[in-house]
């Protein structure tokens, strides 16, 4: 318990990816919430590189969690874009109403 | 090491609590507070293990920009009225526990894998890039990326410049009845159209509206 080791951030970053799981799947509200699960999801990613990284004393962990937050900040900007033309479009963002594929 | 383990359990407690209140909290602005709060327990670890320079860009990045940025489209939307909604989709219901059980199963095999794992003997020696105690994070930082990543960094810089191409794009409208500048026209203007030359009578002045 005291001993903090690799496996304390990998069950860090499990949880907090798991909880992004959830998110997304049960969100019956808005789109925005989704949005932020995945940031959830990307998060626990690079909990997972930095802590591998860090005890295997090897630099390349750290430089794929650069890139993941270059591709996190991208998909937030497109996302929210995306979230705003569509409130324009519909006048809400509820989960619900995003049936117009029938699929 | 007690000081090591009495951080790390304070900040990933936050963190976990956050995350829960991110997904479960009736508003939609109290859930970007909390992943506001989220970036920055897990920005303080990061700095905790050692990775400075990641821990400062995810405050820079995640909470400056990225958290700004929902805080922003969740005020604008107006979102913040659909509360007390959570469970009360009439309709689909249904998906609720098999979204539970495909979390659970998820979890369940992240811990296995985690429990299972074992480091090779010789994985520090394999390592391509080791660290070096002797420079600061920063700096080891940078002298990998600018020099066997530099490929990748004008990718990710790419990556960039098309999502913001993208956004401007996407949010663009033109809108009726607002007057613009149009800079071809005004650059092409010719002198005939622009200027008439008049004959002045003494004493007579000039009707300018014929």
């Amino acid at each position: 318990m005291i001993n903090i080791a690799l496996g304390h951030y990998l069950i860090l970053a499990a949880i907090i990816f798991i909880i992004g799981v959830i998110g997304i799947f049960l969100n019956r509200k808005n789109v925005i919430i989704i949005l932020m699960s995945i940031e959830l999801i990307l998060l626990a990613v690079n909990i997972n590189l930095v802590s591998f990284s860090i005890f295997t004393q090897d630099l390349t962990g750290q430089i794929f969690t650069m890139f993941i937050l270059t591709v996190a900040a991208a998909e937030a900007a497109i996302g929210l874009a995306i979230i705003v033309v569509y409130y324009r479009n519909k006048g809400s963002i509820r989960v619900e109403g995003i049936n117009s594929l029938k699929g | 090491m007690l000081a090591h383990a009495i951080f790390f359990y304070f900040f990933s407690v936050i963190a976990v609590f956050s995350a829960i209140m991110v997904i479960a909290s009736k508003n939609t602005v109290h859930s970007v507070f909390f992943l506001i709060l989220d970036f920055i327990s897990i920005s303080c670890l990061f700095i905790m293990i050692g990775a400075e320079f990641l821990g400062m860009i995810m405050l820079i990045v995640y909470v400056g920009a990225v958290a700004v940025l929902f805080l922003f489209v969740v005020m604008m939307l107006n979102v913040a009225q659909q509360k007390d909604e959570w469970f009360k989709g009439k309709i689909f219901t249904s998906h609720i526990p098999f979204g539970f059980l495909i979390s659970i199963i998820i979890f369940l095999e992240l811990i296995i894998v985690i429990g299972g794992w074992k480091y090779k003997p010789n994985l520090i020696e394999t390592s391509s890039i080791q660290i070096d105690k002797n420079f600061t994070n920063t700096h080891a930082l940078g002298n990998v990326i600018y020099t066997d990543y530099i490929h990748l960094f004008q990718l990710a810089g790419l990556i960039l410049l098309v999502a913001m191409i993208g956004a401007i794009v996407l949010t663009y409208r033109k809108r009726e009845g607002v007057k613009r500048q149009s800079y071809f026209r005004q650059v092409s203007r010719e002198k005939v159209e622009g200027v008439t030359l008049v004959d002045v009578k003494s004493n007579k002045g000039v009707n300018l509206n014929d």
